[in-house]
């Protein structure tokens, strides 16, 4: 199991949030998630300022073999989006945790993050997703 | 759990991702599917196919069954060693398969047929074979690896035994050579040069980490997958199937309609579709903008739907989505396919998209 940051908080379908301290959080997939899809070789990021749900989808990964989509972690606005992904989606593959983050979000409500796994609690889902 | 082919441990060993493939567990990848890819377009790897099914036919009068039962003609093998690719039809000429067919001797033939089909294929092979008093030897004692890329055969070649090195070495594209149960074709599933070769499953882990030793990279589905796709070559199963006649799927080629007296299978509604017309086009597509081509993804023409993907992928050597697809009648240059809602523009391009490493489509 690859190693699990314990600053981020975590989502069962494999995002990661970072609270920023601004009321913003910057998302990413896992390191799990990207070892299971493969291969990268395109994403497809929101606009900014576009608004986003908790768990709605806003972000697509393909990777050579299936597209799969990401789910914000809470809800707000798309403040940024990680642009050098359009050119090097292998980046989510090297570095999921750090230089492979997806976008940043304006928290509506910062509670929502409360309901997010810690990385205890997301090892835990994985293991019993394996079951 | 699935079947395990004899080098299920050494793909272990070499840090695969097994997955499920039909009756099979196979290797998706160990690590990277693209610079698998890569290596085969620039280098060499190899690919465990043991999963494909060998099928030994004897008796007098195999070649006479083999002209009845192929669309393609074995009349052309006339050098033994000689291959073949073909469909085999059913009577409405749909594909049950696509498969490769050897001339070994007079009243022997081998062929190499779709894992995924073999067990139907073996029913119907048996079925007709009666009729000629042919018997059918499933070689369940054999395995097989390709070895593919530009360095492929000169890596492989001192690896094999004396008796056969020689004559392995001054092997034509397309053609055979073996030893008793060791074979070694030059053929293959990739669009670069290399062997396909079969032997006897007890000696099949030794012979891949002999390959390995000599640099062959070990190459997954995935990178088989997105190899044939820029070759230009059908996957059975998404590009045809019994409901698919091969006029519509790209294989016209492999017809042998001369002479018209070889009343082969399916050779009836094929010929009565010829003559009807209105056949659907098979083509390639090079999707223009940055995303990925999918099977079953739907393809527009002015805004008409014309038809769909039947395999697509990403192309790892020209960084693009590509495709082939089955449409309607006369299409444009120019084409549209709906991805999660988007039309995206493609171009229509004839394959093969990439062959021996050069890039063969604009």
């Amino acid at each position: 199991m690859s190693e699990m940051p314990s600053d981020l908080k975590y989502s069962k379908t494999h995002e990661w949030a970072k609270d920023e301290g601004d009321a913003t959080v910057t998302v990413g997939i896992t390191d799990h998630a990207q070892g299971l899809l493969g291969d990268l070789v395109f994403v497809e990021l929101p606009e900014p300022g576009t608004a986003v749900e908790r768990g709605g989808e806003c972000a697509v990964v393909e990777s050579v073999k299936a597209a799969s989509d990401v789910y914000s972690p809470v809800s707000g606005e798309v403040t940024e989006v990680n642009t050098t992904l359009v050119d090097a989606p292998e980046t989510v593959n090297e570095d999921a945790f750090g230089e492979g983050w997806l976008f940043k979000v304006r928290m509506s409500d910062a509670s929502e993050l409360d309901g997010l796994l810690d990385a205890d609690g997301y090892a835990e889902s994985l293991e019993a997703e394996d079951d | 759990m699935g079947l395990r082919t004899p080098l299920y441990d050494a793909h272990l060993a070499a840090g695969a991702k097994m997955v499920p493939f039909g009756d099979w567990d196979m290797p998706l990848h160990y690590g990277s599917q693209i610079e698998e890819h890569h290596a085969v377009r620039r280098a060499a790897g190899m690919f465990d196919v043991s999963h494909m099914r060998i099928l030994d036919l004897a008796g007098a009068r195999t070649r006479d069954f083999l002209r009845h039962l192929l669309a393609n003609d074995v009349a052309k093998l006339k050098i033994p060693g000689k291959a073949l690719y073909s469909c085999m039809l059913n009577e409405t000429g749909g594909v049950i398969d696509d498969l490769i067919v050897y001339f070994l001797a007079d009243h022997r033939f081998r062929l190499v047929v779709n894992a995924g089909a073999a067990v139907k294929d073996l029913a119907w092979v048996r079925r007709h074979a009666g009729d000629f008093e042919v018997a059918v030897t499933p070689r369940d004692d054999l395995a097989m690896i390709a070895v593919q890329g530009p360095t492929a055969r000169a890596l492989t070649l001192p690896l094999l035994r004396e008796s056969l090195r020689a004559h392995a070495e001054g092997l034509k594209p397309f053609h055979a050579v073996w030893d008793g149960d060791w074979m070694v074709a030059r053929t293959g599933y990739t669009g670069e040069d290399g062997f396909e070769a079969m032997l006897p499953s007890a000696e099949v882990p030794a012979f891949w980490d002999a390959l390995r030793q000599a640099a062959l990279r070990p190459c997954g589905l995935g990178a088989r997958d997105t190899l044939r796709l820029e070759a230009g070559m059908n996957l059975y199963g998404s590009d045809m199937d019994e409901q698919t006649s091969p006029l519509e799927a790209g294989l016209g080629w492999t017809l042998a309609w001369e002479p018209v007296e070889r009343r082969f299978i399916g050779r009836e509604t094929l010929e009565a579709r010829r003559r009807q017309g209105g056949l659907r086009a098979f083509i390639g597509l090079v999707l223009l903008e940055r995303g990925v081509l999918r099977d079953h993804q739907k393809v527009y023409d002015r805004d008409i739907e014309v038809g769909d993907i039947t395999s697509g992928g990403f192309s790892p050597t020209m960084e693009r989505g590509i495709a082939l697809a089955r449409v309607n009648g006369d299409i444009g240059e120019r084409v549209q396919v709906a991805i999660r809602g988007r039309r995206l523009a493609a171009k229509v391009v004839r394959p093969p998209f990439v062959r021996h490493g050069e890039v063969l489509v604009g």
